[in-house]
């Protein structure tokens, strides 16, 4: 199964891929040769997952060459044809079934899987895969994986992406494989993708733990803005190196110098000191405060008590003022998509626009058409549906409507996520405006340059915050340190 | 599935106990005829809620299917069972029109459950009509061992246990209702997926139609109605869940003879059958509210 003379088996040129008017992927040059493990690093945002999904089939990209074993795929390229050319992805996203056993997931995931005895060869291909891959997992293949713990899962799925029917397995990729795994298993599966090699499969591994690819990657590729900036043997590099590569954050102009504003005393959120942690949620008004760390590690969860204790004495958390929220998810629980622009941006305000229980649509116009020039929504007018408004125009009239609210926190849920650079920088200006007025902020993001916007950041890991950064020694290493566990001021 | 075979045989239990004489032969025979059209409804219902849809029309079809037996089954053999199949086809289609459109199955069937009922009127606009003789003669077949409704139910639930749990290709169906987006990477098409599932569930709503026309001997538009409700309730009841795929052939049969027996134990309490869809309904919210008390402490 060599490759003829240093050809690659999977070789990527000039990818591009756009999402409405974000470029996800600016013309990516990525070269897999069997029997390696190629890592793929880069921020959140930085194009990883894109790129993987487009090489596993999921995504058609808008230019750019695909070649598989010497032959070039990209017409009719899909996740069937990719896995039948023995390309397979863990996606980030778990892709089982949780009705499904472990065995009936294989079944979904093999067509060869079939007739009599099915059951049997799937309860057999799994179960040896996961033996292999994770000895001892003490995995029920029988029970709805819905019902197994995160971790089980994730072993199952990574152990189905290396069973074979059909068609042999050439390049497996695990895209942020050992996030939801224990030390045990991330070492196993690590240990693995050494005899995985040695049968000459591909691995590309995508980590956010920048050790474990030092440590077992052949080559290292780093992505910034959707492009390849760099690339190298792992054992020619450091980790300084590479978090250099990654992008350090930039520093911006701030409208205001960060701190000065700690002179309003008023605190407005706080959590009561507990013996587990040193560390503890406070928020002053007039203070933009970031919550970093890697995805769904409790930065929600702490939003969603502020809301929650908004106005009502809570034990766990004091929460003084009223409290306005903005979704990044705004297609769920965003906007009203059969809404006019202004109707999305004033249902906020609705309480104070109304005399006796009546609306008065004129105040409600002239509200939404204050917003729309303070924050230069484009729109032609605030009457049009806000479905015709592009992504970060629709993220800008959410943005509005807490703005309108006038509440004293407003709380982000990484409410950026996929918004152009321009549309971006122009909310950052707001942020800081609204601040000066003496509003406070708790902003949850998953882009670590957003960060340099925070007077301070909590950051987060497994539900605790591992540490707390001031704005003058905010770095990228020590927000990656935290965000795995490896805080200033870890609690024991 | 353990818990609704217990609540069935406590069920029995206290019927046998009130009215010894329902324990024979020809006692389940009277006890449990009506399960036929049930069973098959159940179904049919089980088939739709398999990928996480809802089938408000299977009512309206079953009287539709009666009206068609009852007039040109009898009178032009080849006619009505083309309609019927035709019928058949149509349900097929509604599942691709709620797949390739993204539609909301509750709209669509509903929408067509008026369909199902202005055509039953067309085809028969009062109550009447004669079905062809051998199918009467069919629901009254004495079958050796086991009472009809008996055999009948067993017979269902293991080939549905077999065709949805068993075989390679029902454990696609049921990863539809889990997660679709996996199942189409995998490479599956949904189309012919949920097509297939409501072709089974309109087959199934055509047997539980002849069924009913077989033990009315007559035809009538709005005989089917109540079993919309029964047949969501037998799939809930017997431990289906209304999204994820999470549906138990087994238990629908079960599920549907509990709604049944709900009606029967009520006639040997002396209490009114006007109550018995109010006894129906209860119960789906009780097992429903239970359900979600249980999943809420599990949590």
């Amino acid at each position: 199964m060599t490759d003829e003379a240093g050809e690659a088996f999977v070789r990527l040129s000039g990818i591009c891929k756009s999402f409405g008017a974000i470029r996800a992927l600016a013309g990516v040059d990525l070269t897999i040769r069997s029997g390696r493990m190629v890592s793929v690093v880069g921020h959140n945002g930085a194009g990883k997952s894109t790129l993987m999904q487009i090489l596993a089939g999921a995504l058609a990209p808008d230019a750019g060459e695909i070649r598989v074993a010497g032959h070039a795929v990209v017409h009719g390229y899909s996740v069937r044809r990719a896995s039948a050319l023995g390309i397979r992805c863990v996606f980030q996203e778990l892709s089982l079934c949780p009705n499904l056993s472990a065995a009936e997931n294989t079944r979904v995931f093999h067509p060869a899987l079939a007739g009599p005895g099915w059951r049997r060869r799937a309860r057999q291909l799994i179960g040896n895969a996961l033996h292999a891959i994770f000895p001892g997992h003490g995995i029920d293949v029988h029970r709805p994986v819905g019902e197994l713990p995160i971790g089980q899962r994730q072993m199952v799925e990574t152990a189905r992406a290396f069973t074979e029917t059909d068609h042999p397995v050439r390049l497996v990729i695990l895209d942020e494989p050992t996030a939801s795994l224990d030390a045990t298993a991330a070492e196993q599966l690590l240990r693995y993708t050494g005899e995985a090699r040695a049968r000459d499969v591909a691995v590309v591994f995508i980590s956010h733990r920048l050790p474990e690819i030092l440590g077992h990657a052949d080559e290292v590729f780093v992505m910034r803005d959707g492009q390849v900036v760099g690339s190298g043997a792992a054992d020619a590099l450091t980790e300084a190196q590479l978090v250099e590569m990654m992008g350090v954050v930039r520093s911006v102009d701030l409208t205001h110098a960060p701190g000065s504003r700690g002179v309003r005393e008023q605190i407005r959120v706080e959590q009561p000191a507990r013996a587990d942690t040193p560390l503890r949620v406070q928020l002053r008004a007039g203070e933009v405060v970031g919550l970093a760390g890697l995805a769904d590690h409790g930065q929600r969860e702490l939003l969603q008590a502020v809301f929650d204790a908004a106005g009502h004495p809570a034990t766990t958390l004091r929460v003084n003022g009223s409290v306005a929220y903005v979704s990044g998810d705004r297609r769920t629980e965003g906007i009203f998509p059969l809404w006019s622009v202004g109707h999305n941006t004033t249902i906020s305000r609705l309480r104070a626009l109304a005399r006796l229980g009546f609306l008065n649509p004129a105040r409600e116009a002239a509200l939404a058409e204050d917003w729309r020039t303070r924050l230069a929504i484009h729109t032609p007018n605030i009457d049009r549906p806000i479905t015709s408004l592009s992504g970060g125009n629709q993220q800008k009239v959410l943005v509005a409507r807490a703005f309108a609210a006038e509440a004293d926190i407003i709380l982000f849920d990484d409410p950026l996520r996929g918004v152009d650079i321009a549309t971006k920088r122009e909310l950052y200006q707001h942020v800081h405006r609204a601040a000066e007025a003496g509003c406070a902020f708790l902003w949850y993001t998953t882009e670590n340059t957003e960060l340099v916007n925070c007077d301070r950041v909590y950051v987060f890991y497994r539900g605790t915050i591992t540490d707390e950064i001031a704005h003058a020694d905010l770095t990228e290493d020590r927000i990656i340190g935290a965000s795995f566990g490896a805080g200033h001021n870890v609690a024991v | 599935m353990g818990l609704p075979a217990m609540a069935l045989i406590a069920m029995l239990g206290a019927i046998f106990a009130m009215q010894p004489r329902a324990m024979s032969y020809f006692g389940l025979t009277v006890l449990l005829n009506f399960t036929l059209p049930a069973i098959f409804a159940a179904m049919a219902q089980m088939a739709v809620i398999t990928v996480g849809d809802i089938d408000l029309g299977i009512g309206p079809f079953l009287s539709l299917v009666n009206c068609i037996a009852a007039t040109l089954l009898g009178g032009r053999p080849l006619l009505g069972w083309l309609s019927l199949a035709a019928l058949v086809g149509t349900y097929s289609l509604i599942g691709a029109l709620i797949q390739v459109r993204r539609l909301p199955s509750i709209v669509v069937t509903l929408g067509a459950s008026f369909v199902w009922l202005g055509l039953a009127l067309l085809v028969l606009p009062n109550p009447g009509g004669v079905p062809p003789s051998w199918l009467p003669a069919l629901l009254s077949w004495q079958s050796p061992l086991l009472p009809l409704p008996v055999l009948a139910s067993v017979l269902l639930a293991i080939c549905g246990e077999l065709l949805l749990m068993h075989t390679s290709y029902g454990v696609v169906l049921r990863g539809i209702g889990g997660n679709p987006r996996a199942v189409a990477h995998a490479g599956w098409s949904l189309l012919t997926g949920r097509m297939v599932l409501y072709a089974v569930a309109g087959t199934c709503g055509v047997a539980a139609g002849l069924a009913l026309t077989g033990l009315n001997t007559a035809g009538d538009a709005t005989v089917g109605t109540q079993y919309t409700l029964v047949s969501i309730a037998a799939v809930i009841v017997g431990g289906g869940e209304f999204v994820g795929g999470i549906v138990t052939p087994i238990g629908a049969v079960i599920g549907a003879w509990i709604m049944l027996l709900a009606g029967s134990l009520l006639s040997f309490l002396d209490i009114s059958t006007d109550w018995q869809l109010s006894v129906q309904g209860g119960i789906l919210i009780i097992v429903l509210g239970l359900r979600a008390l249980n999943r809420w402490s599990g949590a």
